[in-house]
């Protein structure tokens, strides 16, 4: 890919970012390829030095705040004329709920991914519950009673394993929505021009 | 490393980079590729952050016939060096607190 291509390709690709931001980020990437060609790289490799164009836009979208991506988006790149307010105020029926769609997607969305680590926790509580009551019950029966013991055990080896389950499973979550952020930012982003 | 860390120590090594002379883009890169490696988003945006901040000025200078960007530290910029070295040391105090409280382990 040469210098051009990999520009022009990388200016459609940010199509969604405030067009005095595209136009530094641009001339910013030009200069760094150009610095590297004046150092006796070829073109081709100084381009391939900076990475793929997708490398670059995932690297913005993580730098880039969500709120300042989306606040650029939903303002208008001119002056609102008086009918196209009316119209929008008066279309409320209709955008209302469909943002409250979206948002209730969203929010359904995070709850399923979630309910799967609550079970888990709610398991190891279940484990733990098992644990204290079979112990208690153990010693209330004067240490006779072995099907208590036998439950304090159960609940003591479950309490174990599911320790390591709700770790694994806390950190797969966290990196998920981390994920699912960072994705929502691109779909922003890349808003491809046809 | 955790990340508000990183980024704290990031902008202090590039304010560093230009502390002595005025530097651009390609070369700050360079110039710490010794000690980390730093991708040209990720430079981008903390000399946004910095220029933002007021730590340093942008100017532009016609270099073989081409326009590149020259970034000039102010006595902001400077300031912050000097905050995050006297940050450090108490850091380094702490340190070895935690390592002295360790052997006795």
């Amino acid at each position: 890919m040469n210098k051009k291509q990999f520009l022009d390709e990388l200016r459609s690709k940010l199509v969604g970012l405030p067009q005095e931001d595209i136009d530094n980020r641009i001339s910013f990437y030009e200069e760094m390829i150009n610095d590297r060609i004046d150092e006796g790289k070829s073109e081709e490799e100084a381009v391939n030095e900076i990475g793929t164009v997708d490398d670059v836009i995932r690297e913005i979208a993580k730098d880039t705040p969500l709120v300042s991506i989306v606040k650029h988006k939903m303002t208008p790149k001119r002056k609102l004329r008086g009918w196209e307010v009316l119209l929008i105020i008066f279309s409320f029926p209709f955008w209302l709920p469909a943002i409250i769609v979206a948002i209730a997607l969203t929010f359904a969305a995070i709850v399923v991914l979630w309910s799967g680590a609550i079970a888990v926790y709610a398991t190891t509580g279940a484990m733990v519950g098992t644990f204290i009551w079979g112990v208690l019950g153990f010693i209330d029966s004067g240490m006779a009673d072995t099907y208590y013991l036998g439950a304090a055990l159960l609940g003591f080896g479950g309490t174990v394993l599911m320790t390591f389950a709700c770790t694994g499973i806390t950190k797969g979550m966290v990196r998920l929505t981390k994920l699912m952020l960072t994705g929502i930012k691109s779909a922003f982003i890349r808003k491809k021009r046809r | 490393m955790d990340a508000q860390l990183k980024r704290g120590v990031l902008d202090v090594c590039v304010l560093a980079a230009i502390k002595n002379e005025d530097s651009y883009g390609y070369k700050i890169i360079k110039d710490l590729k010794p000690i980390l490696e730093l991708s040209e988003s990720t430079l981008y945006t903390i000399l946004k952050r910095l220029e933002e901040a007021n730590m340093l000025v942008v100017r532009s200078a016609e270099y073989e016939g081409r326009l590149r960007k020259y970034y000039h530290i102010t006595s902001n910029g400077l300031r912050r060096i000097e905050d995050f070295k006297n940050e450090w040391k108490e850091i380094m105090e702490i340190y070895a607190f935690i390592e002295r409280e360790e052997r006795y382990l």
